[in-house]
């Protein structure tokens, strides 16, 4: 069985792997909840989260870095945070000259940048460990289990379908004009406002693929009897084991909160 | 309503044209029995495909369709649910065929909108699945599978329905010829009445006793395969070969 690139699902039979998909979604939603609702300057409290992470990673046979590494992608969107090394009152650090204005970044500030940073990196994590140890298929059933409307379940489905074949299709596009891009010289091809209109055309026939798909993607929904109300299967029960599971971990979660709320 | 259980399928003078003016029928008349297996061959942009999405009323044109003993000519939206639980199209790419995030949701698709009973619902994707020798690929995700698998599951969607009639646009299409020649003894298996589109043309010589060659948006010719394969003028004149 090949896994497409894009597909960030790992296969294998860790605990992780093997726990109900409605556990795992609610459980990571709860986690980060968790992490954004501990007050900044917690700090014996992150740590412990990133512990909680970072062991949920070795339990999942992933490696302990996997998710430490991956997660970096959330530090670009954690910059949004930085003003606040500069606005928050309190005992200045050091002072920046910009032309006439004079920036002084606060002890209180560099603070919350630092939990900002920190808690974007730790909640990402759980998202990561998530789609890794999850198949999409079962994530989409637990999105119905914890009742997102079932036409946008029923959307995020089709849309990870066909991102796969609509990706595959780019690929293939791209490829016939790198086969085509030769050059007699060996000097690259004719001006950048020339490739951009090749590029923007292959847009526009992908574009037109994906219309002419959906079209015939709905031509078979239709002659398979669907008449615009989205229907599924019941859901199946939830183990007792994962029940408890669920509970201990919504408990132990919401304890680390409180308790970081009590003491900073 | 009356029912007609010799003729599966009673298309008279029927005609259509898309919305930008091109006529893609014209005048088209075809009877075929239950039971029987009929090819349907003919260059590109004859018409085939269009032809097949009338048999379910997916497409409506100008002339009498009698499918299944079904009037849908001008069908109420019952009627339309009744022919499309009856006519099992299976369309030529199997990637818009199998929209669902799973095998076994792809299966289930036709049962559920049929309204059966859930029991019944997964016992017919079992049974589907089993037909088309794709047993324990229930779990599987469609974008994992090979061409050859997909195109079986392809099949198994409308199986689970339990049609009366067959209607598969390009079965052989992109597949190596090991996939090809299982597809084609699977086929054969099959008790239903069977409509198929194809360029294949040993497909035609293997699968199906009559022949109806279309072109340009009319039925040219309409017989028994062998007699038809044999005559390379007609076949020549219409863009298509020996096998």
């Amino acid at each position: 069985m090949h896994y497409h690139f894009l597909d960030p699902y790992r296969p294998g039979d860790s605990v992780l792997h093997a726990l109900d998909a409605r556990v795992k979604l609610i459980l990571s939603v709860a986690f980060i909840l968790a992490v954004a609702l501990t007050p900044a300057g917690a700090w014996p409290i992150y740590v412990l989260l990133l512990a909680l992470a970072v062991a949920l990673a070795v339990a999942s046979e992933l490696g302990a870095t996997y998710a430490l590494k991956r997660a970096l992608i959330a530090l670009p969107f954690a910059l949004a945070a930085l003003p606040s090394l500069f606005t928050l009152p309190g005992a200045a650090l050091f002072s920046l000259h910009i032309g006439h204005w004079t920036l002084t970044a606060t002890g209180p500030g560099l603070e919350r940048l630092l939990s900002v940073v920190l808690k974007s990196w730790i909640s990402m994590q759980a998202a990561i460990l998530l789609t890794a140890t999850t198949q999409f298929p079962d994530l989409l059933v637990a999105m119905r289990a914890i009742k997102v409307p079932r036409l946008l379940v029923a959307i995020f489905g089709l849309m990870w379908r066909y991102l796969f074949v609509l990706v595959d299709e780019a690929i293939r596009l791209t490829r016939a004009r790198d086969a085509r891009s030769g050059s007699l010289t060996g000097r690259g091809g004719r001006s950048a406002w020339w490739r951009a209109r090749v590029t923007g055309g292959m847009a526009g026939n992908l574009f037109l693929r994906g219309y002419e798909r959906g079209e015939r993607i709905y031509a078979a929904m239709a002659a398979r009897g669907y008449d615009g109300e989205v229907r599924a299967f019941p859901l199946p029960s939830l183990a007792s084991g994962q029940v408890a599971l669920l509970i201990g971990g919504l408990v132990s979660l919401a304890t680390l909160t409180l308790l970081g709320i009590w003491l900073w | 309503m009356v029912q007609k259980t010799t003729q599966e399928i009673l298309i008279e003078n029927l005609s259509f044209s898309y919305p930008d003016g091109q006529a893609a029928l014209r005048e088209v008349s075809l009877q075929v029995a239950a039971g029987e297996r009929v090819a349907l061959v003919g260059p590109n942009g004859a018409g085939k495909s269009t032809l097949m999405l009338h048999l379910n009323g997916i497409l409506q044109g100008d002339g009498q369709v009698r499918v299944a003993g079904l009037d849908i000519s001008q069908p109420s939206d019952g009627v339309l649910r009744r022919v499309r639980a009856a006519v099992g199209l299976v369309f030529q790419n199997p990637d818009d065929q199998l929209f669902s995030p799973t095998v076994f949701d792809d299966v289930a698709f036709g049962p559920l909108y049929m309204e059966l009973p859930l029991e019944e619902a997964h016992r017919r994707v079992e049974r589907a699945l089993a037909w088309v020798g794709m047993e324990g690929y229930a779990r599987r995700v469609s974008h994992h599978l090979s061409t050859g698998e997909k195109k079986r599951i392809a099949i198994a969607t409308v199986l689970a329905m339990d049609p009366r009639l067959l209607v598969l646009d390009e079965p052989t299409a992109g597949l190596d010829p090991r996939a090809r020649r299982s597809l084609i003894e699977l086929l054969n298996t099959l008790p239903q009445t069977l409509l198929v589109s194809t360029h294949d043309m040993r497909l035609v010589q293997d699968l199906c006793p009559r022949t109806v060659i279309l072109d340009k948006g009319e039925v040219v010719a309409d017989g028994p395969t062998e007699e038809i394969l044999n005559d390379e003028v007609l076949l020549h004149a219409h863009g298509l070969e020996r096998p």
